[in-house]
């Protein structure tokens, strides 16, 4: 085995036993990177010499028996992640030259447990995108089929795991932007409760439906990962302050008697049927373990997409008014006047897909439509909610597929948002209820694409879809297969 | 037609966005598609459900008025496009 194919607990017991040093591991993981992404343009910026100054101090920390979980481990961060000394772009032109003056809570948190830094990742421009095709960086490619799209919008965070260049990595999810391209790529993606893991130092999108997580080579990394960032944080007003479970501990107590419910709409015709032949044999080998199954009903999810696209566009619209051209960002050279300024360098720096989110969003706000659209969206989103409180009223956990199908091709649905739009039907839902779910690999298509399952769990209950996710991991091979690139 | 051409022109000018020919014509098109979709919303009774503005219930986060630590000046214009002095510089405004 490769020093970049180990998992994070996997590194961590050979640089405590000494056989390896993080200044090796890091190296080994450059190496990789400069090797193969190319290929797959998962990264944005790599950072060869902050890391191995990191990966030095990590060894002697480990060396005075100082180590944390993360101590010398080499991630990868989102370029959504504000990072002090070290380009920001959100995968845009407008911000194409932003070097932060400071680090954001998630990555400070990351740093203080002495994880190495190896560089910042590629993503939809400013996370709005289903396939990673709308980053001003280019188009990221899928290390299990080089043709087909990583999934998005966090598609760099997980292509670096399926290429093996990065041993973790943190994403950022609205409606999907972990848990699709976790699915895409064959990874663990978990997107926790809103509030669990502050957004302070994290570029907005949509503020009330934005959240932090990671995406890793298995089960246990995730749990290590979120022990890691979560927890509140005074910078942001909406991080929630109740205490941070051990994920850990319970991570293999199984699932015999846990009541999991397979939610009635989101088994639907016109679900591909290897992910639907997928999920058949996950539901099986769940019973098998003693998990009892049984029929949900979420009945408002239909109306969820077109809830999101309010909603979220809505809160766009007014989170990227900031990008003026006057404090940071892309200027125009040829403004007439200061208006003509706003308008030109906002026309010249943000891509086809922000720009097209940010009309939607200006029309559902303005005057006359906003009843219309923005609140009967929030009304909408209510009753979403309220059928997942009714439907964890009678069981523990939900299991449905992440994506109604596989990857696709890149460029197939460039030309018709709509659809694109539709391909986070599965997702999306979770958002707007605010509560925690994970991707976990669970099987291929016959073209080799892997298909993943997604456990929805209850708010703050990340440690017990930790627990069903590793039950079904430990009997299952499909983490453990690695893409040919 | 839920959306015509020269209300997209009307909502660049609001989000201040300047867009070409071909791009009016492409959004108008699109929006359109999206509004027609969004537009299952209105099958729904949604009298007397209150509105959901945030996934966790939330009161107003108070903390006491107290001056900590900021941003330096220089550190704060480091990325400014324009600057002079203290200043962030932008065209001129008034004639």
């Amino acid at each position: 085995m490769e020093i970049f194919d180990l998992t994070i607990h996997e590194m961590q017991a050979k640089l405590k036993a000494k056989e390896l040093s993080s200044v090796e591991a890091t190296r080994a993981m450059l190496a990789r990177i400069e090797a193969v992404d190319q290929k797959v343009n998962a990264y944005i910026t790599v950072t060869p010499e902050q890391a191995l100054a990191e990966a030095e101090a990590a060894d002697k920390r480990i060396a005075a028996g100082d180590g944390a979980p993360l101590t010398g481990i080499p991630v990868g961060l989102k370029d959504i992640f504000v990072t002090k000394g070290i380009r920001t772009t959100c995968g845009s032109k407008i911000l194409s030259n932003f070097i932060p003056p400071y680090d954001g809570t998630a990555v400070a948190r990351l740093k203080a447990q002495g994880a190495v830094i190896v560089g910042k990742l590629n993503q939809d421009e400013f996370a709005m995108g289903s396939s990673s095709e709308s980053s001003y960086f280019g188009a990221i490619h899928n290390p299990w089929n080089l043709e087909c799209t990583p999934g998005g919008s966090s598609g760099g965070s997980a292509a670096a795991i399926a290429a093996r260049t990065a041993t973790a990595t943190l994403g950022t999810d609205t409606g999907g932007s972990i848990r699709q391209p976790a699915s895409h790529c064959s990874c663990v993606g978990l997107k926790p409760t809103y509030g669990r893991v502050s957004r302070y130092g994290v570029i907005a999108y949509a503020s009330s439906l934005d959240q932090v997580g990671p995406l890793t080579r298995d089960v246990r990394d995730a749990a290590i990962m979120l022990g890691a960032v979560a927890g509140y944080d005074r910078c942001d007003s909406t991080s929630v302050d109740t205490p941070v479970p051990d994920y850990l501990a319970n991570l293999e107590a199984g699932v015999k008697g846990l009541k999991i419910g397979l939610p009635a709409q989101y088994y639907i015709e016109g679900l591909d049927p290897e992910v639907k032949g997928a999920m058949d044999r996950a539901i099986e080998l769940y019973k098998g373990l003693g998990a009892e199954i049984r029929e949900v009903q979420l009945p408002h999810t239909e109306y969820a997409v077109a809830t999101y696209y309010l909603v979220a566009t809505a809160e766009a619209s007014s989170n990227l008014a900031r990008y003026d051209g006057v404090r940071f960002g892309h200027r125009t050279e040829t403004a007439k006047g200061l208006a003509d300024m706003f308008a030109k360098s906002r026309a010249e720096g943000f891509g086809a897909e922000v720009k097209r989110r940010i009309m939607l969003g200006t029309y559902a706000l303005s005057s006359g439509y906003y009843d219309a659209y923005y609140l009967k969206a929030q009304k909408v989103r209510t009753l979403i909610q309220r059928d997942f409180l009714n439907a964890f009223q009678e069981v523990d956990v939900l299991l449905t597929p992440v994506a109604p199908t596989p990857s696709f091709k890149l460029g197939e649905k460039v030309g018709d948002p709509l659809q694109m739009y539709l391909s986070d039907i599965f997702t999306i839902p979770v958002n707007l209820a605010g509560t925690c779910a994970m991707s976990i690999p669970a099987g291929f298509n016959e073209a080799g694409l892997p298909i993943g399952l997604q456990l929805i769990g209850k708010p703050f209950g990340e440690a017990e879809i930790l627990t069903a996710a590793y039950a079904f991991e430990r009997e299952t091979e499909w983490h453990k297969r690695k893409a040919v690139i | 037609m839920k959306i015509t051409r020269a209300e997209v022109e009307h909502v660049a000018r609001l989000a201040r966005l300047e867009l070409s020919e071909q791009e009016l014509d492409t959004f108008t098109a699109q929006m359109d598609s999206i509004l027609n979709y969004v537009e299952k919303l209105n099958a729904l009774d949604t009298d007397g459900i209150v509105p959901t503005s945030h996934a966790v219930p939330m009161e107003n986060a108070f903390r006491p008025d107290q001056p900590g630590q900021s941003l330096d000046v220089p550190d704060a214009l480091a990325n400014a496009p324009h600057h002079a002095e203290s200043f962030f510089t932008v065209p001129q405004v008034i004639e």
